[in-house]
């Protein structure tokens, strides 16, 4: 990402690179300056950002889904077809943008920017990485990236409906009906995490769950073990990813909410997908996954060496760190991504009513008895408190009987095992698939030997 | 928020900047304009659907003066609660129950009275109320309260008021079940 480049050059911290493109012009800025710095950041880092992600996820989807069903996908443009979607988006920009004469035209072209602002703004909270986040005060920054994902929601809706045409606003009000149902099992799940790292701030999880894979919310405790799963399928529904795409279920519904949309502003629908299913798997990674953190808690012990002295920070260690750190949360995030994408192309498409069914009936439940249960358990069963490798060290296990803390360290252990074990039998399973897949397209692409 | 950042971010001590007056008072002015001048649409626009989208646009003008306030929380409540859910329940029940997107509505000339009336009234209200509560100079706020704090205060300075409020949603939903499920057993 061009900013992160650009401030390795520099090797300052992203906070003051404001202050440092200032100073090194030697000029103390003015107001309009300032005005002209934020708007130049829009332009040359939030836009490129959430460009090359949905791009890049675009052309990776498209990659997938060939893969599961036995093509190659898109392999002309560029190699392994990776410029695909530059191709695709010059198309759609030289493509006439239609109205419907029937339309509410305002609406209309409203709709597009309505979904895929928001987006930028979630951009806002996600952590790269511990100094690499673009607002780290936002003290409710989880809440905020939920808030305005349903904005998003508004703007689906008011496409379906302003296209005047019988199957978007079909989309539409199914749009609404699926939001209504999941976004309370969504808040629920998350909120099990919340309550056992005890703060909303994005980049504080982080440095919460830095000690490595058994500080990591997602095996803090068995309650928070299951929302992270009951997270994941409401996430599915939030982001209209199948099996909850029913707002464009296109086997029924022609294209759903955007049938009358083309060009550019089509695109933009597609990009806040993109981005959106980034920022919901990016959330899961922050608040379950460790955030920037790897599994044996480095880069948070780095981090605290790095700037244990406030006089002496070491500003290129910082830098470096952040970059892996960013790099970690992208790969998290995309991994997340990767399991939506491989559940679309192999799951079924459900009717909206069992959409909701599942929605309001089934995980509204589960969540409200996960809730509980993780109340109960934090009440009950004491755990270390402050900050691994501030307050303790994460790897000293004896440390732990001081603090009757013992309990929880076993529970967090012995998840983090069982997290390890189902990652591991995931990841032999797809080597296990590449390799016999591969085996079975020699056999179907080479002709079988002719007996002589 | 401030020493809770200082804490856990030994960073943010060396780039703490103190908020510009001039640049928040340009952004509240943004605010404002936004929300005003959407507010003025909610009233003129024709179009429910319209309207609804204008009233978005008021409720985002006031979660950005939220946001100007440092009250983080409040905004993105704002959005979730405004935006989120009652937008969407107003846009679904038109949807449910209207033709076509070309609907109009118009209001009768005692509708347009009465309205006028009532909120010159509630617009003298307020405007008295804020000119002999509030001084001129605004008291400069020391500090911000913490999510944590306002947490602690609304479970337990506040729990009973706070309670009564989750009991008045569930008197609300108990009721919009019963009416519908009667008029389910009248149909049949």
């Amino acid at each position: 990402m061009p900013v992160w480049m650009l401030m390795l050059a520099g090797a300052v911290s992203p906070f003051s690179m404001e202050s440092w493109w200032f100073g090194a012009l030697g000029i103390s800025p003015a107001l309009w300056m300032r005005v002209i710095y934020s708007l130049l950041l829009i332009a040359v880092v939030f836009l490129p950002l959430v460009s090359v992600i949905a791009m890049f996820s675009i052309w990776w989807e498209r990659k997938v889904a060939g893969h599961m069903q036995s093509r190659l996908g898109p392999n002309r443009v560029g190699p392994i077809g990776i410029l695909q979607s530059i191709a695709d988006g010059l198309k759609l920009i030289l493509k006439e943008d239609l109205v419907p004469r029937s339309a509410d035209s305002w609406l209309f072209r409203l709709a597009p920017y309505l979904a895929f602002a928001p987006v930028f703004a979630a951009f806002l909270a996600l952590p790269f990485g511990p100094e690499f986040t673009f607002e780290p005060r936002l003290s409710a920054g989880l809440f905020w990236v939920l808030a305005i994902l349903s904005v998003e929601v508004m703007g689906v809706i008011l496409a379906g409906w302003a296209s005047n045409n019988k199957w978007s606003l079909f989309g539409a009000m199914r749009e609404a009906g699926q939001m209504v149902s999941y976004e309370i099992p969504l808040g629920i799940s998350i909120l099990v995490g919340v309550m056992s790292a005890g703060t909303l701030n994005l980049v504080e999880l982080g440095f919460i769950q830095g000690g490595g894979l058994h500080t990591w919310l997602v095996f803090q405790n068995p309650f928070t073990f299951l929302a992270f799963f009951c997270y994941f399928i409401a996430s599915l529904a939030s982001n209209k990813r199948a099996p909850f795409d029913l707002p464009e279920s296109e086997s029924e519904l022609v294209a759903g909410f955007h049938t009358e949309y083309s060009g550019l502003r089509f695109s933009f629908f597609f990009f806040a997908e993109y981005a959106a299913m980034f920022i919901v798997g990016g959330i899961q990674a922050a608040l379950f996954l460790g955030g920037w953190n790897d599994p044996f808690g480095l880069i948070g012990y780095y981090h605290q060496r790095f700037i244990a002295d406030p006089s002496g920070i070491d500003h290129a260690g910082l830098m470096v760190l952040n970059v892996i750190a960013a790099a970690v949360f992208v790969l998290k995030a995309l991994g997340i991504m990767f399991v939506q994408m491989w559940l679309r192309w192999t799951l079924p498409r459900p009717r909206i009513d069992q959409v909701l069914y599942v929605c309001i009936k089934v995980l509204l439940p589960m969540a409200c008895v996960i809730l509980l249960g993780a109340a109960l358990w934090q009440l009950f069963v004491p755990r270390r408190p402050g900050l691994p490798w501030v307050d303790y060290s994460p790897w000293r296990f004896g440390d732990y009987g001081r603090d009757q803390a013992l309990g929880a360290l076993v529970t967090q252990v012995t998840l983090a095992l069982v997290g390890v074990g189902m990652f591991a039998v995931l990841l032999g399973w797809v080597v296990y698939a590449a390799i016999s897949g591969r085996n079975l397209k020699r056999r179907l692409t080479d002709p079988a030997p002719i007996p002589m | 928020m401030e020493d809770d950042a200082m804490m856990i971010f030994p960073l943010a001590q060396t780039i703490a900047q103190p908020p510009d007056a001039a640049a928040s008072t340009g952004l509240f002015y943004l605010f404002a304009i936004l929300a005003g001048a959407s507010a003025l649409g909610v009233v003129l626009s024709r179009n429910i659907v319209r309207t609804a989208v204008f009233l978005l646009f008021t409720l985002a003008g006031v979660a950005g003066l939220y946001f100007l306030l440092d009250a983080e929380f409040l905004a993105a409540v704002q959005l979730v609660v405004y935006a989120g859910g009652t937008l969407v329940l107003i846009i679904f029940g038109v949807m449910l129950t209207s033709k076509s997107p070309g609907i109009r509505y118009e209001p009768k000339i005692v509708e347009v009275a009465v309205a006028i009336g009532v909120s010159v009234v509630v617009a003298a209200a307020l405007v008295m109320a804020i000119v002999r509560q509030f001084p001129a100079e605004p008291a400069s706020i020391e500090r911000h309260p913490t999510i944590a704090e306002l947490g602690q205060v609304l479970l337990g300075d506040y729990l009973i008021p706070f309670e009564l409020i989750s009991v008045l949603l569930l008197v609300v939903m108990i009721g919009a079940a019963y009416l519908a499920k009667a008029r389910r057993r009248g149909g049949k």
